[in-house]
């Protein structure tokens, strides 16, 4: 039962990165119809912004160590510490949440410049070469982040405060020994907020709503005296800010590396083909599905009946469901069925 | 569209000539670009062999597989299994290794290709990763995990042993009858295999099944009202680029018998669909100038440090110095990457067609310019009615 429980938790966490990314490449899909492969670039991008924040953040000086008598001993200290204090550290512990804010308007910046520069030519140009034109792009960031940052994976700490784990199973009656790592609790909640901004953003709002309508029918609404082709844009930068917030909040579980992007990018493709192209709400439903059924067949005792399943599982599960109902799980009638 | 569609065999028989000149002399022309020395050149064929094969898919019908380079795997593992197994000889390693690629292929191609458009893509980027997780984990003791599968001494090599030939010290090399698979006669028997496997590419691209497969890429549907049923075909093409891959696979065993699973990788598929695109999809030469022209400037650029820029622009004032290697260095050397990832971009961009269309491009520019004096004003209303 414990076990079952911390997979299924397990599966949450995992499936809530899925979910973000893939809700990011469905919005895309939907509106500008374009199949974007850079959109894991975007993520990474996203985990780099931190990176970065935390390389600002502690800009150091060389500061002669008091403590060290008999020979001249200096140190780094962050600026901040200096001219702060108390105050300059926890500035540097709290460096993800920070950045999850300076995030925001860096990716929506970088979402409106590509989709101005680049995506837009390609409405009209065939699939195939969205996806080869994309493709590029992708190599392109990563090898901009790895010139930057080198090849190796960056560690970058939650803050203190968060650091350990939570004893989650005193809380809802299972035993004590059941604990979680806080900063994974957090990201499955800070998935779900993000997730029901964006729906409730698409749904409850004016804008939403004409954004909706243009994914529905768009010459109409262009026939309506709306620029539906801005709002458009917007959507792609609202898409590479929930990607790359993903991003940002994952660096504590995962150090970023510059090809990070692409391995998230081939699992969330199979998570919007699984969930139906076009289908938000089937996006993060089998963001999270797919999340569980992966942490599930990673238990030893699953491994032991079929082993190897665990490297396998998503794949497979998408082969299935392409080959008995293409549409997806909730994608609509007649949507890019075949 | 192109005139390869009708050639007469006269015509053939010129392409192949000219080809196997070239290739047959590469160890002589390449000499003064610095790049006529054994391994780069079997890259130049292996590779050329791989988006060949791929052109035969992606170039004939259009369905853009993200899982070639599973293919070039397997290719690779059963080629060092036969070498460890059999014999050092490369004919059964080549034999094996094509067919299994091509069961493989049929497999996933079976499956794959009932979807088309980007679920293709993304059903055979999907069998790729499997089969790279499953290469790097589960199969083991196939694959011999990140180590790769590697050569020993102690391996039965039955057929070897039989023949009376016994390693004697150090690893055993693989050959062909007697002639080594490494160095210049390894790039001999690899160039041979590519001018074999570019003639059966060509008579396929002038074959009625050729033009069916066109006739698949331009309108599936139109296919399929006209009574054919396209999957057969459509199989077939996919299981043929399988087994080159498979067969250049087996050649990478053959030129370094070491096989490990980051060949499976969907970016390794990703370099020969650049490759291909590069040279231009869909036309005969265009993926063998592809793999050419990227293998060459990826050996040149990767090579290329900060003090080989400082020297090449000496002849500068040396702060102009400073700031042009500032400039370039991100993109030479380890950061090749880049430059190939944003010189791709620029060709899927303005010349979809790859470098193939460029060259139509240029060539009808200067046949334009040739003709107008000869009928000047009248030539403009000419060309636009040809165009159309």
């Amino acid at each position: 039962m414990d076990a079952i429980f911390l997979q299924i938790l397990n599966g949450l966490d995992k499936g809530g990165a899925y979910a973000l990314i893939a809700l990011g490449l469905t919005l895309v899909f939907g509106t500008l119809g374009v199949v974007n492969f850079a959109h894991g670039a975007i993520f990474m991008v996203g985990a780099f912004c931190a990176v970065t924040m935390e390389k600002i953040l502690t800009i150091s000086a060389k500061v002669k160590d008091p403590s060290v008598t008999f020979f001249d001993a200096y140190k780094e200290t962050p600026y901040l510490e200096l001219w702060f204090g108390k105050t300059g550290s926890a500035i540097i512990d709290w460096v993800v949440p920070i950045s999850i804010i300076v995030s925001i308007p860096v990716m929506l910046g970088l979402g409106i410049l590509m989709e101005r520069t680049l995506i837009r030519y390609f409405y009209k140009r065939s699939h195939a070469e969205q996806i080869l034109v994309t493709f590029g792009l992708a190599i392109v960031l990563q090898e901009l982040v790895k010139t930057f940052f080198g090849a190796n994976p960056i560690p970058i700490s939650a803050p203190d405060i968060v650091a350990g784990s939570a004893a989650i199973g005193s809380w809802i009656g299972l035993s004590d020994a059941v604990v979680y790592p806080w900063w994974r609790l957090i990201y499955l909640l800070f998935s779900v907020v993000i997730i029901s901004g964006v729906f409730s953003f698409l749904n409850f709002t004016t804008y939403g709503m004409v954004v909706r309508a243009g994914m529905a029918d768009r010459e109409t609404v262009e026939l309506l005296g709306i620029d539906i082709e801005r709002r458009f844009t917007i959507v792609f930068g609202l898409a590479a800010v929930v990607a790359g917030l993903a991003g940002v909040m994952y660096t504590p579980i995962l150090p970023p590396d510059y090809h990070q992007g692409m391995d998230f990018l081939v699992l969330s493709f199979v998570v919007v083909v699984v969930g139906g192209m076009g289908s938000l709400r089937g996006a993060v439903a089998a963001g999270f599905l797919l999340g569980i059924l992966q942490s599930f067949s990673s238990m030893t005792e699953v491994k032991s009946i079929i082993p190897g399943i665990d490297q396998i599982i998503i794949y497979l599960v998408a082969v299935i469901i392409l080959l008995t109902r293409p549409r997806g799980l909730m994608g609509r009638r007649g949507v890019m069925e075949n | 569209m192109s005139n390869t569609q009708i050639a007469t065999p006269r015509q053939e028989l010129l392409y192949m000539v000219v080809l196997s000149a070239v290739v047959l002399t590469m160890p002589l022309w390449l000499q003064p670009f610095g790049a006529a020395y054994p391994d780069l050149m079997q890259k130049f064929m292996i590779f050329g062999i791989f988006a060949i094969g791929y052109n035969i898919l992606f170039g004939l019908t259009g369905y853009l597989s993200f899982g070639h380079a599973a293919f070039l795997g397997v290719g690779s593992y059963t080629a060092v299994w036969s070498f460890k197994l059999l014999s050092m000889n490369v004919v059964p390693a080549i034999i094996f290794a094509t067919l299994l690629a091509g069961l493989f292929a049929w497999l996933i191609g079976f499956v794959s290709l009932r979807r088309s458009g980007i679920y293709f893509s993304i059903l055979t980027l999907a069998f790729a990763q499997m089969s790279y997780n499953l290469a790097y984990s589960v199969l083991t003791p196939i694959t011999n995990g990140e180590t790769g599968l590697q050569l020993n001494q102690a391996d039965p090599r039955v057929i070897d042993r039989m023949a009376g030939i016994e390693a004697t010290s150090g690893l055993p090399n693989t050959n062909l009858f007697g002639l080594e698979g490494t160095g210049y006669t390894g790039f001999y028997i690899c160039a041979i295999i590519l001018i074999v496997a570019f003639f059966i590419s060509m008579r396929i691209f002038h074959s009625p099944f050729g033009m069916k497969l066109r006739a698949i890429k331009s309108n599936q549907t139109r296919m399929s009202y006209t009574g054919y049923n396209t999957r057969p075909y459509l199989l077939t093409a996919f299981i043929i680029s399988g087994m080159y891959a498979g067969l250049a696979g087996s050649l990478l065993a053959m030129t370094d018998p070491l096989a490990g699973a980051e060949r499976m990788q969907w970016t390794a598929s990703g370099e020969v669909v650049l490759m291909t695109i590069f040279g231009g999809a869909g036309t005969l030469i265009g993926p063998l100038l592809g793999t050419g022209i990227i293998k060459y400037l990826e050996n040149i650029f990767s090579a290329f440090n900060d003090s080989v820029l400082h020297n090449m622009f000496s002849f500068l004032p040396d702060w102009l110095n400073d700031i042009l290697t500032a400039i370039i260095s991100p993109f030479v050397g380890e950061g090749w990457q880049l430059l190939l990832g944003i010189v791709f971009m620029l060709i899927v961009i303005f010349l979809p067609g790859g470098l193939m269309e460029g060259y139509g491009k240029i060539s009808r520019m200067i046949r334009d310019r040739r003709q107008k004096p000869a009928d000047d004003g009248s030539s403009d209303t000419q060309h636009s009615t040809g165009e159309v």
